[in-house]
């Protein structure tokens, strides 16, 4: 542990990976968190795709590798993806779905023969390209770690300066345009810095499994909190604990490629906030429940018992199980829900198969009743 | 047959195969799965291959048919707790399953033949020198012959179910209502969607895959009504993608799955923009076109408010309709020099005064309001 920590700090090659995989983890699990809210999670898998061409291009015009030129390239064309998809779904009825496909599929065809077409030019210093499509985060070098930080940062301070107006903007965009602001414009820039955070990672994570970055981050900060603020940040942390995971646990073990271990991780993450989150989680759901469960088992043996009692002359007449069981609209036998009655002190047994109510009991029984029938009982 | 016509003909074979299920996928607005089964087929091929040791064994088509129902249950899974959206259910299963191949291969299978690059991008040019004989006899390119037994699948399924799949895609509820089991049919159908893209995935790699599926269904899509006019029209524009790629690659000496899904793209743009009614082009025009008739009719109207009384002088000019009509100056030319055509109005001096023609359509356009 202490040799992972020590070499985090003066390992050049690991410390560099985890630095950048942690900055571009913050930036596109904050962005992603906007796009889950917006119904937009796949299109950040079409940006993604649509970048490669642009990539490819960039190099084919400046014969190039540095990361700022190929980053504005597939932000460009990511960016026309984007807005081709709009302009599809806006004015024609091809839906949503179909548009990311044929954006998706299309641009990363044409990246394709652009990127094959380069590797057969005579001295063409292309190698590195294809890095783009898988990623390689082992090849990260400071120079890009400091790209990725700087437009980051520019990207988080954009999303910060605008925070009110996207969060209105995702959670009703009708009701922000009736308020006055440019509806049109403002989606325009959330696409815009969406694209950023996705293109930035491309060398990273590549072009496959970017949409995984955007998407899961957002999706396992969901579960844990119903406020937009606590949510972003939550993802951004979400996002860099699986960036420094994925790079630390790939340079632990041989021949564990970064990208798809920070997904595994980022997959990991999601798993247990599903399964964990309070309130909304599958575990605590299963708890409520049973506990939910247990307290109508509990009125219903109550108001059974109270039934049956108002027949005679006291509230507290005792009944035997035998007729609670036939009597209950609960399901199995009525004697384990009377022993926690008794635990409650609301019952109690008179010999081994009758029981009556005691005087809280009866009150209990009666809130129930009037709870339940709106008084009148 | 020459090695180009045999990897045309196997590229048109992939095209029509999938093409079949990407109209019921772009009807059902499940295009998406394309893309998430058509990765996450890759675990199913490793695990396949691991245990057969046999890139060609056919278990390796039923393990990645297996990797692409296992997403399509995981999904269905993760949006029925409610706890995410089906897009997202989605973007987080795929991933998390193409990872897991990715990493498998590079543990354990470094020194095989087995690929992610292949996986993804294909190469058709190498397709025709994997053969298949029998008894030393030569049938053909395996993946000729992989793809037409897969075809022949999917048209069999889809002229025998055709009219459950019709329903199923226009209106599920009725489907099952009637008893149709529309949940056991979708299963088959993503079953079918996961036979093709791993019988595709060797030829032509898996993203070539998600273009043939969407494209060519969704350009068909704008130009058809009917769902049997909707298939043929998909499958032309398949197989049309399919050629005129090859050629495009042969030109440029790149991918040929790289240039088929361009072409892809190509038409479904081409189409976009021209096609009659739904195209952009005809949209526009037809936009424009009612927005000019309404100006006539409001113009007309105007004068014919404005008739006979002491203000039409004033109200009735050309130069101040602008003002009244609040319109720019360039709708307001159109709409005149539209009303002058149609003998809506005429001109006197500067004042323009309503035909018989005109008044009519103002008195109807009146009652119409």
């Amino acid at each position: 542990m202490i040799d992972l920590f020590s070499d985090l700090f003066n390992d050049y090659t690991l410390r560099t990976v985890a630095l950048g995989s942690a900055l571009l983890g913050i930036t596109a699990g904050s962005l992603g968190g906007f796009a889950l809210l917006r119904r937009q999670s796949l299109l950040g898998d079409a940006i993604s795709h649509a970048a490669l061409p642009g990539i490819a291009i960039a190099f084919l015009i400046t014969g190039s590798k540095a990361p700022l030129v190929l980053i504005l390239g597939a932000g460009i064309a990511g960016w026309i993806g984007a807005a081709l998809i709009s302009i599809v779904t806006t004015r024609t009825r091809i839906k949503y779905d179909s548009a990311l496909g044929i954006m998706l599929s299309v641009f990363f065809g044409f990246g394709l023969v652009l990127l094959t077409y380069i590797q057969r030019q005579p001295d063409a210093n292309q190698a590195g390209l294809n890095s783009f499509l898988f990623g390689q985060a082992a090849a990260l070098v400071e120079q890009d770690v400091f790209v990725i930080f700087v437009i980051g940062t520019l990207v988080l301070l954009f999303m910060m300066v605008f925070w009110k107006e996207f969060k209105l903007l995702s959670f009703d965009s009708d009701f922000i345009g009736t308020l006055g602001f440019p509806v049109r414009l403002l989606d325009h820039l959330l696409t815009t810095l969406f694209v950023i955070a996705i293109v930035i990672g491309l060398q990273t994570v590549g072009v496959v499994l970017m949409s995984a970055m955007i998407i899961a981050p957002g999706a396992a900060a969901r579960q844990w909190t119903d406020r937009l603020g606590r949510m972003i940040i939550l993802a951004g942390i979400f996002g860099a604990i699986s960036g420094v995971g994925g790079a630390i646990t790939s340079s632990l073990i041989p021949a564990l490629p970064t990208g798809p271990t920070i997904v595994l991780i980022v997959s990991i993450i999601v798993m247990i906030s599903l399964l964990f989150a309070p309130n909304r989680g599958l575990v605590f759901r299963k708890i409520r429940d049973w506990q939910a469960g247990k307290r109508l088992r509990v009125d219903a043996v109550l108001v059974d018992l109270y039934t049956l009692a108002s027949q005679h002359a006291s509230a507290e007449y005792p009944h035997s199980e035998r007729v609670l069981d036939v009597m209950s609209t609960i399901s199995g036998p009525a004697r384990r829900t009377l022993k926690v009655l008794n635990d409650l002190e609301l019952a109690k047994p008179i010999d081994s198969t009758h029981w009556s109510l005691t005087p809280e009991g009866v009150l209990r029984a009666e809130r129930v009743i009037e709870r339940q029938f709106g008084g009148g009982s | 047959m020459s090695a180009s016509a045999e990897i045309q003909l196997i590229a048109v074979v992939v095209a029509v195969t999938c093409a079949l299920p990407g109209v019921f996928l772009v009807l059902q607005r499940m295009s998406m799965m394309s893309d998430a089964i058509s990765h996450a087929i890759l675990p199913g091929i490793v695990i396949a291959f691991f245990i057969t040791g046999d890139l060609s064994s056919p278990w390796i088509i039923l393990g990645a048919a297996a990797g692409g129902l296992l997403t399509v249950a995981l999904v269905e899974l993760l949006r029925k707790t409610g706890l995410l959206k089906e897009d997202a259910a989605i973007g987080i299963v795929f991933p998390a399953l193409f990872s897991v191949g990715v990493i498998l291969i590079a543990q354990y299978a470094g020194d095989v033949h087995l690929d992610i690059d292949a996986v993804l991008l294909g190469e058709l040019a190498f397709a025709p020198f994997d053969r298949i004989m029998v008894g030393g006899i030569d049938i053909g390119p395996r993946a000729l012959v992989v793809m037409g037994v897969i075809l022949a699948i999917n048209l069999g399924f889809i002229s025998v179910f055709f009219k459950e799949l019709k329903l199923i895609s226009f209106d599920r509820a009725l489907a099952g209502a009637l008893g149709f089991a529309p949940a056991l049919l979708h299963y088959v159908l993503m079953g079918l969607v996961s036979v093709t893209a791993v019988g595709a995935f060797d030829a032509v790699g898996s993203i070539l895959v998600v273009a043939l599926m969407v494209a060519p269904p969704a350009s068909a899509y704008l130009l058809t009504d009917g769902l049997k006019p909707m298939v043929v029209v998909s499958v032309l524009i398949g197989a049309a993608s399919a050629i005129s790629g090859y050629w495009l690659a042969h030109w440029l000496d790149a991918s040929i799955a790289g240039a088929m899904a361009s072409m892809t793209g190509v038409l479904f743009l081409t189409i976009l923009i021209t096609a009659p009614h739904r195209g952009l082009w005809s949209v526009r025009k037809r936009r424009s076109n009612q927005k000019l008739q309404f100006g006539r009719k409001m113009l007309v109207i105007h004068l014919y408010n404005h008739e006979g009384l002491p203000e039409a002088q004033q109200e009735c000019r050309m130069d101040h309709l602008e003002d009244h009509l609040r319109w720019d100056h360039t709708f307001a030319t159109r709409a005149i020099r539209s009303s002058l055509q149609n003998d809506y109005i005429k001109q006197q001096g500067p004042l323009l005064i309503l035909t018989e023609l005109g008044r009519d359509l103002a008195r109807t356009s009146l009652v119409e309001f």
